[in-house]
C-alpha cells in the first residue's frame, strides 16, 4: 500500500500533464471545437502515424539536447535559462565552420562544425557562469537578456554578411550537401540528431548516477557548504555545468542547421530553448526521463499542426497547454512523498479496523 | 547623430521616446522592488506584463473604454501574481521555479486567447486608448515641458507612484513591516506583523503595477495585443530592480537610462537604413547586461528573499 502511494507521488508529472490536457479541453471548447475530437488528431498525428512520427523526431532533436542544458546546470543548482541564445550562437559557430572551411572529408567535416558549434553554445553559457560564479551575479537574468543578445546577433548576420546572394528574406548560403546529417526514417525530415541527444541523455545518466563529477555536482547543487567542506570547487563546478550545457544547446542549433535546414536563417528556433526548460521541469532532473518528455514535448509541436487542419484549432494551443503543464508541475512541487506520514496514516487505519475505533486519538495524523 | 542632441525638438522628441518606453519597465520594476523586499522573488514579472496587456486588448475590446482596459489589465496582471502568491508563499514552491512556470504559461495562454478571442482581426485592432493631456503652464517649459508634461494619464499615474511607493516603503508603518519581513521574517513574526499576509498583499501589487505596464503597451503605445508583446521587458525591469538597488527611486532611474537606450536604438535604426537594424535592437539588453556587471558591484538582495517563511520550522 505504501508503495502504491509513493507510485501515486512519483508519477506527478503524469498528472500535471493530464490536468493541463484537462484544462486545454476547456480551452478547446471555448475555441469552439471538440476536445476529443483535437486531441485524437493531435495524438494520432503525433504518433501513430509515420511521416507524423518522423516530424515528431525532427522537434524532439533539439528539444532532448535543450532539455539537457536545462537540466545539467540544475543539478548544481542553477537556472540555465539561455538555452535560446546557446542554440542561437551555435548554430551560428556551426554554420560559419560549415561554410567557411576549407573543403575536408564529409565526415570530419561534420565533426568540426558539431564541435564548432558546441563551442559557440559553450563560449556563449561561459560569460553568465563566472559571472555566478566569480562575482555572484544573478545567472537567470543574464541568461534571459543574453538571448535577446544572440537573436539579434544571428538576425544580423544572416542579413548582413552572412546573407545569400538574392536571398528574399534574411538566410546564410546553403552547407555544402557533403555535411548533410543522415535520415533515420527513410522519406522523412528525421535526421541523426535525436539520436544523439538520446545517447548523450544516457551517457549523462550513467556519469550522474555513477561517477565522481555526477557527484560533486549535485552536491554543489544540494548544500554548497558541504560541498566547500568536502573540499569542491564549487565556482568551478557551476562552471563546468553551465559549459557542458551551453555546448548541449550549441548541438541542438548544429544540428537544425546541418540536420533539417542547411542554411542559418534568422529567428530559426520557435523557442526550443524554453522548450529545455518545460522538459527539464516535467523530467524531475533525470536525463533519461528528459528523453521521454522531449518526445511527449515534440509530439505537441508536431501533432499541432495536423489538429489545426483537422478540427481547425490553432497551433498555439500546444503553448498554452506547455504553460499549463509547467504550472501544474510546479505545483506538484508542493506535494513531496512523506514516508512516516504515510505509514502512520496506514497503521491508525489498520488499528481503526481492526479494534473498531479504539485506537487513540492522538495517533491521528494533523 | 549628434544632431538629435544640438537641435532642440528633436532632443524634445528623443526624450519624449525615451520616457514613454521606460513606462512599462517603470512600472513593473518598482512592482517588483516591492515583491522582492517583501521576501519574494519575482521572476514572474515578464509573464505578468504580458498577462496585463492582454487583459488590456480584451477589456478595451469588449467594453470600448480605455479606463476599462486598464482595470482589466492591472487584474489580469493580479491573477498571474495570485499564482505566485499561493505557490510561492501559501505551498512554498520555489518561487524562481514558480516565477518561470508564470512566464511560461503567460506567453502561451495570452498567444491562443488571443486568436480566440481576436481572430483574425488581432493585427488590425485600433483599441481605444489613453490620449496626451498638456499640464497648462508647465508644458511650456522649453525642452522638458513637452516631455514631462504633455503625456498621457497612465504617465502620470506613473509620476505619482513612485514617490508613493518610497513614501510608503520608507516612511510608514506598512513600509517597516515590508521591509522586516523581506529581511528577518521569525523577528518580524514574533512582533506581531503576519508574515505571509504582507508578502500576498506586496505580490498582488506587484502584479497590479506589471499589469498596468503591459496596459500601457496596449492602450497608450500600439492599440493591438501581438504575441509575446512584452519581449524581455519584464527581465530588463528585473535588471532594473537590482541596478537600482530595491528602492523604487534608484529602479525608476534605472528604467529611465534602459528606455534612454531603448530610444537611442530606434533613433540610430532610422538614420543608419543602411546598417542592419539588429545591432541596434539588442542594445537595450546588453545595455541592461552590462549596468548588472558592471554597475552593480555587490549587490545585497533582501536577506529573506527566495526563502519560504513555516512558522514551525527553524
Amino acid at each position: 500500500m505504501l508503495a502504491a502511494i509513493q507510485l501515486v507521488y512519483l508519477l506527478k508529472s503524469v498528472w500535471a500533464i493530464l490536468a493541463a490536457l484537462l484544462v486545454g479541453s476547456i480551452l478547446i471548447v471555448l475555441a469552439g471545437s471538440d476536445p476529443i475530437a483535437a486531441y485524437a488528431a493531435l495524438f494520432e498525428g503525433a504518433f501513430a502515424e509515420y511521416f507524423g512520427f518522423g516530424n515528431t523526431l525532427v522537434k524532439m532533436s533539439p528539444q532532448v539536447l535543450a532539455g539537457l542544458a536545462v537540466t545539467l546546470p540544475l543539478r548544481a543548482g542553477q537556472f540555465n535559462i539561455g538555452a535560446e541564445g546557446q542554440i542561437y550562437i551555435g548554430a551560428l559557430f556551426a554554420t560559419l565552420a560549415a561554410l567557411y572551411l576549407p573543403p575536408l572529408p564529409g565526415w570530419l567535416h561534420v565533426l568540426v562544425s558539431s564541435l564548432a558549434g558546441m563551442a559557440g553554445g559553450g563560449l556563449w553559457a561561459l560569460i553568465p557562469a563566472v559571472l555566478k560564479a566569480y562575482h555572484r551575479i544573478n545567472e537567470i537574468i543574464i541568461t534571459l537578456l543574453m538571448n535577446y543578445v544572440a537573436i539579434n546577433i544571428v538576425s544580423y548576420a544572416v542579413s548582413g554578411p552572412m546573407m545569400a546572394a538574392d536571398a528574399p528574406f534574411p538566410y546564410s548560403d546553403q552547407i555544402p550537401d557533403s555535411l548533410f546529417l543522415p535520415h533515420v526514417l527513410p522519406r522523412t525530415d528525421a535526421h541523426l540528431g535525436a539520436v544523439i541527444g538520446i545517447v548523450i541523455a544516457v551517457v549523462l545518466f550513467f556519469l550522474f548516477r555513477h561517477s565522481t563529477v555526477g557527484f560533486s555536482l549535485s552536491t554543489v547543487g544540494r548544500n554548497v557548504d558541504a560541498a566547500r567542506y568536502a573540499g569542491i570547487s564549487v565556482a568551478r563546478h557551476i562552471i563546468v555545468g553551465f559549459v557542458i550545457a551551453g555546448a548541449m544547446a550549441g548541438l541542438a542549433g548544429t544540428y537544425e542547421v546541418l540536420g533539417l535546414k542547411y542554411r542559418l536563417f534568422h529567428m530559426f528556433s520557435p523557442g526550443y530553448g524554453y522548450d529545455g526548460i518545460v522538459v527539464t521541469f516535467l523530467a524531475a532532473g533525470n536525463p533519461l526521463f528528459v528523453v521521454v518528455a522531449a518526445a511527449f514535448l515534440g509530439g505537441l509541436r508536431s501533432g499541432a499542426g495536423i489538429m489545426q487542419r483537422a478540427v481547425g484549432i490553432d497551433t498555439t494551443l500546444v503553448e498554452a497547454l506547455q504553460g499549463l503543464v509547467v504550472i501544474f508541475v510546479a505545483t506538484g512541487l508542493a506535494f513531496r512523498f512523506e514516508r512516516t506520514y504515510w505509514a502512520r496514516v496506514l497503521r491508525v487505519r489498520r488499528e481503526f479496523d481492526a479494534g473498531q475505533g479504539t485506537g487513540p486519538k492522538s495517533e491521528m495524523p494533523p | 547623430m549628434i544632431e538629435i542632441f544640438l537641435d532642440p525638438t528633436l532632443f524634445t522628441d528623443f526624450l519624449r521616446t525615451s520616457l514613454r518606453l521606460s513606462v512599462p519597465l517603470v512600472f513593473a520594476a518598482v512592482g517588483g522592488v516591492l515583491s522582492e523586499r517583501s521576501g519574494v522573488y519575482n521572476i514572474g514579472l515578464e509573464g505578468m506584463i504580458l498577462a496585463g496587456a492582454f487583459g488590456a486588448a480584451v477589456g478595451a475590446f469588449f467594453l470600448d473604454s480605455a479606463v476599462a482596459g486598464l482595470v482589466v489589465g492591472a487584474s489580469f496582471g493580479m491573477l498571474a501574481a495570485l499564482i505566485l502568491a499561493v505557490l510561492g508563499v501559501s505551498l512554498g514552491v520555489n518561487q524562481i521555479v514558480t516565477g518561470i512556470a508564470i512566464n511560461l504559461l503567460a506567453l502561451g495562454l495570452t498567444a491562443f486567447l488571443s486568436r480566440v478571442v481576436f481572430g483574425a482581426q488581432a493585427n488590425t485592432l485600433n483599441l481605444p486608448g489613453f490620449k496626451p493631456i498638456a499640464v497648462p503652464g508647465l508644458v511650456a517649459i522649453p525642452v522638458l515641458g513637452p516631455v514631462l508634461f504633455g503625456q498621457d494619464a497612465l504617465v502620470y499615474l506613473m509620476y505619482a507612484t513612485v514617490p508613493l511607493l518610497y513614501f510608503m516603503m520608507f516612511a510608514t508603518p506598512w513600509g517597516l513591516n515590508i521591509r522586516a519581513v523581506g529581511e528577518n521574517p521569525r523577528a518580524a513574526d514574533t512582533a506581531g506583523i503576519p508574515v505571509n499576509a504582507v508578502r500576498y498583499a506586496c505580490v498582488l501589487a506587484s502584479g497590479i503595477l506589471a499589469g498596468l505596464g503591459g496596459s500601457f503597451l496596449v492602450l497608450s503605445q500600439v492599440f493591438l495585443f501581438s504575441e509575446n508583446m512584452s519581449a524581455g521587458k519584464g527581465f530588463i525591469a528585473l535588471a532594473a530592480v537590482i541596478l537600482g538597488r530595491w528602492n523604487p527611486v534608484g529602479a525608476l532611474l534605472a528604467c529611465l537610462l534602459f528606455g534612454l537606450f531603448d530610444a537611442l536604438q530606434l533613433r540610430l535604426q532610422f538614420l543608419n537604413p543602411d546598417v542592419p537594424y539588429e545591432i541596434f535592437v539588442a542594445l537595450p539588453y546588453m545595455a541592461s547586461i552590462l549596468a548588472l556587471v558592471g554597475l552593480v558591484g555587490r549587490p545585497s538582495p533582501p536577506a529573506a528573499a527566495g526563502i519560504v517563511y513555516r512558522r514551525e520550522t527553524k
